[in-house]
């Protein structure tokens, strides 16, 4: 099953002298259990790429479907629950709100989605549970470790059974163990159904990716060989 | 690769039959560096020759049987001390193939030298894929053969990355107007790479 489509999308920022394109006829499926990693050098688009998917930007032209729904054609405020509900954001800099517990920070968006607190906090819980971090809910972001801080994060970005997790450079900030740990949950929850897409410059995180797509100057330009399973199968003889 | 090394590691942990050093070597090395049984036995008789392991005596044998034993001496244990410490030798650089296709990529006219570094990238990084596979299957439980799967990831990341930067000084010479042209005629120029400074630091 797709999860994210995009669809010739191309990308201008500007106008005139100053234009910059940022995104050119850029078309990737992404389906539900996999992990694409979009590899770029910086200005190569990746970032553009990134907020797109995640309806946070509209394209200049092409389209963006989203479990299937044209994302052009919903009105704001489906958008915005589509982003609560279906879409998580992992950031390079984790983006925790200092004033809350990592309990809080997970469960937010679930009460922003109209949850109840206690529903909300119990699913917050169980996720962090399942990321080893029990008895970290009660912290507050500066008392937690840079991988626990992007775990919590990550936490935070599937709650509530989201479909669809973009990631901006997930481990960038931290060293090699601890990064490995991130892209290790992050595929871990691919195998359980969430599609994902990881932009990276890093050519050892985009390898945890079951396939990796390359962009310069805002066009895909390769990709690597998707190991044969039975969803390629299915789409080659679609 | 010390193989010599390795085996009188294994013996600082106590006397062992050659069969048994062959098994272990092969666990400890993630089972990526197969060793061959001669080559085990040719190691510990130059071993003995130095001085550096001792055969067990009959008296002494580990259990009965036609298999010969061997224990590490002191020369032995110092020899591995020293070993461990002692830098291998890494300033000459290697000659490496892929530098070569891409420094001749530049020279050949009319090649499109992003795609080749291109093709080159994502063979690269699907062997990274494979390599990242089997250590996530592995999930951290062999810690040697973590250790050998980082050590193949970070040698492929290095070669990505000096393909990245050769892509980005190639991109920024044809924004300068640089022609393979040029590259010819400096090369006819100075038809010698310049001497390489000697690289001696105190290892």
């Amino acid at each position: 099953m797709t999860v994210l489509e995009l669809r010739s999308v191309s990308k201008v920022y500007g106008r005139g002298a100053a234009e910059v394109q940022a995104l050119r006829d850029v078309s990737l499926t992404v389906a539900a259990g996999e992990m694409v990693a979009v590899m770029g050098p910086s200005g190569s688009g990746k970032s553009s790429l990134l907020t797109i998917a995640g309806t946070l930007e509209e394209p200049t032209s092409g389209a963006v479907l989203v479990a299937g729904q044209d994302t052009l054609r919903m009105s704001a405020g489906a958008k915005s629950r589509l982003r609560r509900r279906t879409i998580g954001y992992v950031f390079q800099d984790f983006n925790l709100l200092p004033g809350l517990t990592a309990a809080e920070n997970v469960s937010l968006p679930l009460e922003l989605d109209g949850a109840s607190m206690r529903k909300a906090h119990l699913a917050a819980v169980k996720a962090l549970d399942e990321l080893g971090l029990t008895d970290r809910a009660r912290h507050f972001p500066d008392q937690l470790s840079g991988g626990e801080r992007q775990r919590v994060a990550i936490a935070r970005a599937v709650v509530g059974e989201r479909t669809l997790l973009l990631a901006d450079e997930p481990s960038g900030a931290l060293d090699t163990v601890n990064g490995e740990s991130v892209m290790r949950l992050i595929h871990a929850y691919c195998k359980r159904g969430v599609a994902a897409v990881v932009v990276t410059h890093d050519a050892q995180l985009a390898s945890w990716a079951d396939r990796v797509v390359f962009l310069r100057d805002g066009r895909l330009i390769d990709q690597t060989a998707a190991p044969a399973g039975p969803e390629t199968l299915l789409e080659q003889q679609s | 690769m010390s193989v010599k090394h390795a085996l009188l590691a294994l013996l600082s942990e106590g006397p062992k039959y050659g069969l048994q050093l062959r098994e272990e070597f092969e666990a400890n090395t993630g089972q990526v560096w197969p060793l061959n049984v001669g080559q085990v036995y040719t190691t510990l008789q130059r071993l003995e020759r130095d001085g550096l392991v001792v055969a067990l005596g009959d008296d002494e044998e580990l259990e009965p049987g036609p298999q010969k034993a061997y224990r590490i001496t002191e020369a032995g244990s110092a020899e591995l001390a020293e070993w461990l410490r002692v830098p291998p030798d890494l300033s000459s650089p290697p000659r490496d193939d892929l530098v070569m296709k891409v420094l001749i990529a530049v020279r050949v006219p009319g090649t499109d030298v992003s795609a080749v570094i291109q093709a080159h990238r994502r063979y690269l990084v699907q062997l990274m894929q494979e390599w990242t596979r089997l250590k996530e299957d592995d999930n951290g439980n062999d810690l040697a053969f973590s250790l050998v799967v980082d050590s193949e990831l970070f040698r492929l990341d290095s070669v990505v990355r000096w393909l990245d930067a050769a892509e980005g000084r190639l991109r920024r010479a044809l924004a300068d107007g640089w022609t393979p042209a040029q590259a010819t005629a400096a090369a006819q120029a100075s038809p010698r790479l310049p001497t390489r400074p000697k690289m001696g630091v105190r290892r």
